[in-house]
């Protein structure tokens, strides 16, 4: 006897979404609006106390984001799921929602350059200090926890380095603090990793990478796992305590494992209101209908890629968990058994000068900040994603001026390879000159 | 809010308002392994509205200490002794699932503390299937997983809560979870497949009672609900289309506004 809850590849294309709810529309609608009729004054008064669910706001909930929200939350095997305009929304939601000033997190040194700003400049301005760890020193974010810290973020494959995190260990590390571990796990998608599995108790996703696959709209999104007990201790008040905005309502006692995406909404959605147009949320929902079928080929692709780039004689380094001597592949192949997705990383040889060179040549991949689009980019982090770190931190991230930031994409790989052969070619040339 | 029943630290929801003894009382009542967070679509509507409520946390489950009762009639003893430990008198008391068998024995006990009765996806009887309440004997999760399955209708399967950003499937599957599946669901499970006083027990009530259906209910079938109902004297019956057993999480609205008419009717707060 075994359970019939749809499975992976369904939720993907149904999860969240009933069309005998929905005039019989076989896609889900675009509603593009703001406000919703309530029934009576009692039910307005009702839907304002979270004492039944509906929608009031478009800030704080639309039906075509809710279908979005449902449909992420069933692929990660979460509780409930609150999408953000952004990635870099959903972050800063996350940590709002758990912090208060005066608090402390421990995080991982190789993110993503807006969230290393994030939390390096801007959360302090609100009274939120952060010890950065870099990811394989698992030991290391044992020894910076604080009495005060409140969290512990990273992400699973760091940005751009490709260096892991050891997810269920730090997670055991977490949990013996009593503190929740939040994963940015955009790099993975749920096809190829559901940290929840691994002992993530809150994953955060820029949606506008795998998840949506067509480079056309910014969306983010939060991801409660439900397993983490708020009321353990007393460090998280604000989840426990009666909150004065809803009446003395206690999320914790409420909504149990919901909680912490209820008051991000109530609290952060309402109060901060970085919500997801409902158009960028159906473009979205698009490509999460492909999502396995694109992760397997990017896999596919970035697999070759690594090959061809480990054999080339103008590449010094290659960096991509599935490689031969990486020193996460271990781990890589525990946690991410599909694949360890399309990022790579390559130092060329020639330095900042012959990177620049190629870039500059490459004519089927993008040069671009994003990642995770069908189509192959590449980018020079310290001159682009990463250039408002200095050198030290450029240093403590794992950035080095050799190095390109590959996005695998769905070409033809043969293409790919003709258009990086191009490339190499030109960043030889500056070498050549400097020989002479 | 914790307090003592039988000496034992008890926990429920209050619906988000301090409990006053003086306000008419509804006592929830959740199902197999579950927890008070179960009611949160119905709860918070009555306590804003002159109840007081509690969704107590059976013996050992949710937030409340101490192990789970082993026999449905104990369960039934122990929520009406929540009634006196309370400072209240009476009540009414709102079961879903087990929570159905477990508010019949209730009345059955203490029939001058109960006034009206609302059984949301009961049977007189809930058998369970051997295999299930092996794995939930077992602590096997996938027990929690077929639970889950079998709990929700074809619709609810695809999600659609009412709650935005909440997946119903998932939430219950970690009320349960978090605690130690033998425990709970395997207890309850347990407890329920003992209990044969149903049909007994439902025929001897003689107070106002509603029983909330699923008609794609595939744990407490609907045909099994009409018979419960039509056991039980003048009881009202109301169906709730494309629904399974999870009709509190599932069509958490039509579920509220049943209630709200029968509570209204039957059991109305003071001029």
């Amino acid at each position: 006897m075994d359970p019939k809850t749809y499975k992976f590849d369904t939720l993907s294309l149904h999860a969240g979404y009933q069309p005998s709810k929905n005039a019989g529309s076989r896609q889900v609608p675009i509603y593009q609006t703001t406000s919703y009729m309530f029934d009576d004054v009692d039910h307005a008064a009702a839907l304002f106390n979270l004492e039944r669910g509906g929608h009031i706001y478009s800030r704080m909930s639309n039906p075509t984001v809710q279908v979005l929200e449902e449909r992420v939350c069933a692929l990660e095997g979460g509780t409930a799921a609150l999408a953000t305009a952004s990635g870099m929304s959903a972050i800063f939601l996350t940590i709002m929602t758990l912090c208060n000033a005066g608090d402390h997190m421990v995080v991982s040194s190789q993110l993503y350059g807006g969230t290393v700003n994030l939390f390096r400049l801007t959360l302090p301005k609100f009274g939120i200090k952060t010890t950065f760890v870099k990811p394989r020193d698992t030991e290391g974010f044992k020894k910076a926890i604080q009495p005060n810290t409140k969290g512990i973020f990273g992400e699973l494959v760091g940005n751009p380095g490709n260096e892991l995190m050891n997810m269920p260990e730090v997670s055991n590390i977490a949990k013996e603090a009593g503190i929740p571990l939040i994963i940015d796990s955009t790099y993975q998608t749920p096809y190829l990793c559901r940290p929840f599995e691994h002992g993530a108790d809150l994953v955060v996703h820029s949606l506008t990478k795998w998840m949506s696959g067509n480079g056309s709209s910014m969306a983010g999104i939060l991801v409660e796992g439900g397993t983490f007990d708020w009321m353990q201790n007393d460090k998280f008040p604000t989840m426990t305590e009666p909150y004065e905005g809803y009446h003395g309502l206690s999320f914790a006692e409420e909504f149990g494992p919901t909680a912490f995406t209820m008051m991000a909404r109530a609290e952060g959605m309402r109060d901060m209101g970085p919500c997801l147009a409902p158009q960028n949320a159906w473009n979205i929902l698009h490509g999460l209908e492909t999502l396995s079928l694109r992760m397997e080929k990017h896999c596919s692709n970035a697999l070759k890629m690594v090959e061809y780039l480990s054999n080339h004689e103008s590449v010094a380094w290659v960096s991509h968990a599935s490689a031969p001597g990486h020193p996460d592949k271990e781990l890589a192949e525990k946690i991410l058994p599909k694949g360890t997705g399309s990022m790579i990383a390559f130092g060329i040889k020639g330095g900042k000068e012959a990177g620049a060179a190629f870039i500059n040549n490459v004519k089927l991949a993008s040069h671009l900040a994003n990642v995770g689009d069908a189509r192959t980019l590449v980018i020079h982090p310290a001159s682009a994603t990463h250039s408002q770190m200095d050198e030290a931190t450029l240093k403590f991230a794992g950035l080095s001026h050799d190095m390109i930031r590959l996005s695998v994409g769905l070409e033809d790989f043969e293409d790919i390879v003709n258009d990086f052969e191009d490339g190499f070619r030109a960043a030889k040339k500056p070498r050549l000159v400097a020989n002479k | 809010m914790k307090f003592k029943v039988r000496g034992i630290d008890t926990f429920a929801s209050t619906g988000g308002r301090p409990f006053d003894k003086n306000k008419p009382l509804i006592i929830f009542v959740h199902g197999s392994g579950l927890s008070h967070m179960v009611w949160v679509l119905q709860t918070r509507y009555f306590a804003f509205r002159g109840y007081s409520v509690l969704a107590v946390d059976l013996p050992g489950h949710g937030l409340s200490s101490g192990e789970s009762l082993k026999t449905i009639e104990e369960m039934g003893d122990w929520v009406g002794d929540v009634i006196g430990a309370v400072g209240c008198k009476e009540a009414s008391l709102v079961g879903h699932s087990q929570g159905c068998l477990v508010t019949m024995e209730c009345v059955a006990q203490h029939p001058e503390k109960i006034k009206t009765l609302t059984l949301m996806g009961g049977a007189s009887a809930i058998p369970m299937n051997p295999e299930l309440l092996k794995l939930a004997e077992e602590s096997n999760p996938k027990a929690v997983d077929l639970m889950m399955d079998f709990a929700h209708g074809p619709a609810g399967h695809f999600g659609g809560h009412p709650v935005p950003g909440l997946y119903h499937l998932n939430v219950g599957s970690m009320i349960v979870q978090n605690k130690e599946i033998k425990d709970t669901l395997g207890v309850d499970f347990r407890a329920c497949d003992n209990y044969k006083n149903g049909p007994e027990v439902a025929k001897k009530l003689d107070l106002p009672t509603l029983s909330i259906l699923g008609a794609q209910d595939r744990m407490c079938r609907l045909k099994d609900g009409k018979i419960l109902a039509d056991y039980i004297k003048g009881s009202e019956v109301k169906i709730i289309e494309d629904c399974g057993h999870m009709m509190l999480l599932e069509e958490a609205d039509q579920t509220l506004e049943i209630l709200k008419k029968f509570i209204a009717e039957h059991y109305p707060l003071p001029n």
